[in-house]
């Protein structure tokens, strides 16, 4: 009994994955040779004692599994509430539904991207942290999300993606970087209501090149020009403090003139006259133009809507309202928005890019789903790694192999059966997706997938068992190939 | 078969490393994966700190600015979900009920998972190869495929008892049970292996009986192994949705998942009942994460078929 502490710890190292192999065939002490004879401990009654303890299992396994998996095929040839046959209607059903299909088609996404994603993070990961100090540390870190349910996971990543820049995080990173490059400008264009650059120009302006607005009539100094515009809201203009607009008397040796909001409601149809109550447009960025459309001069017009440029040499020139002046900035990306897509662009024809594009909200919950996920591919490929012998890395290493090589022609062979367990096991799990949809996608419909499908037609009222059973029959059918690859690895 | 033994050694093997040579693409790497790292715990920092800002405060400006202002932070959130009490459906009664599903389910599993391995490994019938390789079958079979017949099982066995088991407590257990037993059973049956025979063996010839061998001599030994399928099994448990709500369908008392669940549909303005259920939803299994880790991490090692 000595030994027993030790025999203890060497078994857990390979019993907790590995199927070792049965002792029973090596020719033990005493004990295999009484075996060999009749059962000394009370014959019969040691058969039956060790087939009881399984019966709870199997009954279990029977009646909870067994049982349902045949009913499940039973009840997909059934009506709605599996009272009468209807053959394979339910499965032409599941084919010919759209919405069905688009479930097929999100499997599909989820199928072919979250596995490799996953199964490349994973890979990733365990190999740099085998480089740093603080692995441990990290690891943990990586691999606490694997503890949260994927419904408060999918939550979070609910608020973390919300298009609000007030709300998600992801958003609000995005506007401070975009607002580094392009800040918005005083009066942004609200594209998404409809609205244009162009419709804004009220008197003596029309567009101009790259979201522009140019003066209609060229100017020489000594003159002025009066720039009228609309489509500005009062409540905007009060907010950067603007002030009520003036005729501008022109001055010699200078181009000037007033941009101001040509909106009267006494005169609501005469756009090119100043009227009393309409306001100057402040802080309009404006460029003075030479006759070839080079930029000679920028300004900013004043509280009154006035600007003027001085010392301007003589000649003819137009002013520019700048595009900046327009830009809306970031307005925050609708990562769960199930309309938008990653479109492939090039070259494919019309069907090709439909096929292949993927909602954005798919790309999105994977991100979530990544973020879960990471750290069981992590710690699994990490500890196939550990398992490679290290002589085999220096032997190589020594024969003069760089890093690069020793990882791509030694550690990768020898490493590749641990990355199809985390693929595969990753594909089953996919399959089954259904606590991140629920509770993450806004639109079900557009991200629906077999398992979240099945659970809204079979479980709403009136239940469609039917349907729901095939679509089950269908997600089993597909796990089947993983049982035969389980079969073969274990056995 | 090389699959399994590759993942079979532990994680965190520290003498197993790579030479760790001095570069400057280091400082670079170390600085990445911090990077990573911190990315990695935004999402429950940010979870913890909703939670921790007054409830109308989300939409109007975001969590993150408790950094520039942590006055803001304040307890009023736990505090309107505890002051209902234990009432039926809020979240204190949710984290009972769920409690109340996952142990039963948990222990229930380890035992019979533990009792059918001991079958398996060491009984002496004829088959045991062929009814572990049937049970490995079963492993990764969804769940999916079993709610509805399940469900039309628990309506007649009432019609023929008059006993519910649809939208009970029980029948939930009985659901989680059936689908914890094949990894179970595959997880402890793979460990008993390792366990010598000539042990067992030396008992029977001293007389023995199965149940003394298994509850002396195999039920101790195989202690890790049962320590680290109940915690994974405990994990799942706690954090599943489909099955809860399917068969909790019309129960008044919600698991901690149903509850959040429930909350999506007014998502904008319940925002912090979600923020203030999830971090109490998950402290249990983050609690038991980071006290058994070795055991769980040896429990997701030998799931990798699940």
């Amino acid at each position: 009994m000595a030994a027993l502490p030790r025999r203890r710890s060497l078994g857990l190292r390979r019993a907790v994955a590995t199927p070792a192999p049965e002792l029973g065939g090596v020719p033990l002490s005493a004990g295999a040779l009484v075996e060999t004879g009749r059962p000394p401990g009370g014959g019969w009654r040691s058969h039956l004692g060790s087939l009881l303890f399984l019966a709870p299992a199997v009954i279990w396994l029977a009646v909870i599994v067994g049982y349902p998996l045949i009913g499940t095929i039973r009840d997909s040839f059934y009506n709605g509430n599996s009272t009468s046959f209807v053959g394979l209607a339910n499965y032409k059903t599941v084919f010919s539904t759209a919405d069905i299909l688009v479930t097929f088609r999100n499997n599909v996404i989820w199928v072919v991207v979250a596995p490799f994603l996953l199964t490349f993070l994973g890979l990733v990961f365990a190999v740099i942290t085998e480089r740093i100090r603080w692995a441990t540390a990290f690891k943990t870190v990586v691999f606490m999300p694997i503890a949260f349910s994927m419904t408060a996971s999918g939550l979070v990543w609910n608020s973390i993606m919300n298009i609000d820049p007030h709300v998600g995080v992801l958003n609000a990173t995005l506007e401070t970087v975009s607002d580094w490059f392009s800040p918005p400008g005083l009066y942004p264009v609200n594209t998404s209501a409809g609205q244009t650059i162009a419709s804004l120009a009220a008197s003596g302006l029309r567009p101009g090149p790259g979201g522009t607005l140019v003066s209609s009539a060229s100017v020489s100094p000594g003159q002025s020009l009066r720039l009228g515009l609309i489509g500005i809201s009062p409540a905007t203009l009060e907010l950067v403090g603007a002030k009520s607009a003036q005729t501008v008397s022109p001055v010699s040796g200078a181009v000037n003139g007033l941009v101001w909001r040509a909106f009267s409601p006494a005169h609501p149809t005469v756009r090119n006259q100043v009227f009393p109550g309409e306001d100057g447009i402040v802080g309009m960025h404006l460029t003075l133009l030479g006759s070839d459309g080079s930029s000679v001069a920028t300004t900013t017009t004043d509280v009154h809507g006035d600007f003027s440029f001085t010392g301007v040499s003589s000649g003819s020139y137009h002013v520019q309202l700048d595009s900046t002046n327009f830009s809306s900035g970031f307005t925050g990306i609708y990562w769960l928005s199930g309309n938008q897509s990653i479109t492939p662009t090039s070259g494919l024809s019309q069907t090709a890019q439909a096929l292949l594009s993927i909602p954005l909200v798919d790309m999105s919950m994977i991100i979530a789903y990544l973020w879960i996920w990471a750290g069981f591919a992590m710690v699994i490929i990490g500890a196939g790694l550990a398992a490679i012998n290290r002589e085999v890395l220096e032997a190589a290493r020594i024969d003069g192999a760089t890093e690069w090589q020793t990882f791509r022609r030694v550690t990768m062979p020898m490493l590749a059966p641990v990355l199809v367990v985390v693929f595969v096991t990753m594909i089953i799990n996919v399959l089954k997706i259904f606590d991140i949809i629920v509770n993450m996608a806004p639109s079900v419909s557009q991200s629906n997938t077999l398992a979240t499908e099945l659970y809204y037609v079979g479980f709403s009222s009136p239940p469609a068992y039917g349907l729901a059973s095939a679509l089950a029959v269908l997600l089993f059918i597909l796990v089947v190939p993983v049982i035969f690859i389980n079969l073969r690895r274990i056995r | 078969m090389s699959a399994v033994q590759a993942i079979a050694s532990p994680v965190t093997s520290s003498g197993r490393r790579l030479a760790i040579r001095l570069r400057p693409g280091r400082m670079v790497l170390n600085v990445v994966l911090a990077l990573i790292a911190i990315f990695w715990m935004v999402p429950t920092i940010s979870l913890l700190v909703i939670s921790l800002r007054p409830s109308s405060s989300y939409g109007v400006s975001g969590w993150w600015t408790v950094f520039t202002d942590p006055a803001q932070l304040t307890l009023q959130n736990y505090k309107a979900l505890f002051s209902t009490g234990f009432a039926t459906g809020g979240i204190l009664d949710s984290v009972i009920t769920t409690a109340l599903i996952t142990v039963p389910a948990t222990l229930l599993v380890t035992a019979i998972s533990s009792l059918a391995a001991y079958s398996l490994v060491f009984g002496r019938w004829r088959g045991r190869t062929f009814v572990f390789l049937l049970i490995v079958g079963l492993l990764v079979v969804p769940v999916q495929v079993a709610l509805i017949p399940v469900a039309q099982l628990y309506d007649a066995f009432f019609n023929l008892t008059g006993l519910h088991v649809y939208a009970t407590l029980p029948g939930v257990v009985i659901f989680h049970v059936a689908f914890g037993l094949p990894f179970g059973i595959f997880l402890m049956r793979n460990f008993y292996t390792g366990i010598p025979k000539d042990l067992l063996e030396a008992g029977r010839i001293d007389g023995a009986g199965e149940w003394t061998l298994f509850r002396r001599v195999v039920l101790p030994l195989g202690l890790p192994a049962a320590a680290s399928l109940a915690i994974f099994q405990f994990i799942w448990v706690w954090n599943d949705l489909l099955v809860g709500l399917v068969f909790l369908g019309g129960n008044a008392h919600h698991t901690l998942t149903i509850y959040l669940f429930s909350f999506t549909r007014t998502l904008s303005n319940d925002y912090w009942v979600i923020a203030t259920g999830g971090i109490i939803s998950i402290l249990v299994p983050l609690a038991i994460f980071f006290a058994f880790q070795r055991y769980f991490v040896r429990g997701v090692l030998a799931g990798a078929v699940k």
